[in-house]
């Protein structure tokens, strides 16, 4: 069953899409050792989610989700300031952003 | 095949593309080009969707403010290729298999769901007066409350980036 949410496109297409974007941003985050690359893998992970919410609220019509991506927008600005301010901070102490280096911090 | 319908296939292969070269790229500054043309091309699913206030805000947002903050960061790092340990190969076949495993599970978990029923379509949804006007009535608690999260995001970055012995002092 397919429901078209744009003329030609069914709304499964952009589930696939995000489907398929959030699974790169899975293998990013796994498979990276630079902290910046594996930060960069997690914004890509929520934009994943955005898209998927802006094409269920084209299908089902709905206001609020729209206004959901934008609250998410706002999160990751908050997330990747403070993460980039950590990630500086790292950088400082160690010279490397390389995340085997962190093992060192276990208690 | 319509107009909207090719847009959307060369939109969804430059953003599937630029997200693989982000995350297999070997210099970070790659990584961040790949980024930028990645949600450039959501904002372009954004707009084909009719959500042109949400397709603007990604741009400023994203490209404009997180894309730079990156590579301000990357750049100020002047960082080359990390030294990748031996086993990097085996850890990326884990890695794919993993990610795969998880999509199968969203695959299969939408396979059994129950079939989608759609509302009556409706084209302004996604315009500034429409969200503006939900943002504002229905939402306005959460709208202050992302202020003083950014408020709060600030100051934790700026007091973090301080020099050492001035953090020690607060």
């Amino acid at each position: 069953m397919n429901i078209e949410i744009i003329s030609g496109v069914s709304v499964q297409a952009y589930i696939w899409l995000s489907l398929i974007l959030f699974a790169i941003g899975v293998f990013g985050v796994l498979s990276r050792k630079n902290a910046i690359v594996i930060f960069m893998s997690v914004e890509l992970m929520l934009n994943a989610a955005n898209l998927l919410l802006v094409a269920f609220s084209k299908m089902y019509a709905d206001t609020s989700a729209q206004v959901f991506v934008m609250f998410t927008m706002a999160v990751a600005a908050a997330e990747v300031a403070v993460g980039l301010a950590i990630l500086v901070l790292m950088y400082r102490n160690t010279k490397t952003v390389n995340i085997d280096v962190l093992s060192k911090i276990k208690g | 095949m319509g107009i909207t319908e090719i847009a959307f296939y060369i939109l969804a292969a430059i953003g599937v593309i630029s997200a693989l070269v982000t995350v297999t790229a070997r210099h970070p500054i790659y990584s961040i080009l790949g980024l930028v043309t990645c949600f450039f091309s959501i904002s372009g699913h954004y707009i084909l969707m009719n959500a042109q206030f949400l397709g603007l805000v990604n741009i400023i947002v994203y490209a404009g403010a997180i894309i730079v903050l990156f590579l301000f960061v990357v750049m100020m790092m002047n960082l080359g290729e990390i030294q990748e340990t031996s086993k990097n190969l085996i850890w990326k076949i884990m890695a794919a298999l993993a990610a795969g495993c998880l999509m199968l599970v969203l695959v299969a978990a939408l396979k059994v769901s129950d079939n989608l029923v759609s509302a009556q379509p409706d084209n302004n949804i996604g315009l500034v007066e429409t969200l503006g006007n939900v943002l504002l009535h229905e939402y306005l608690v959460p709208f202050i409350m992302t202020s003083i999260l950014l408020n709060a995001a600030m100051i934790g970055a700026v007091l973090l980036s301080n020099k050492e012995n001035k953090l020690q002092n607060i």
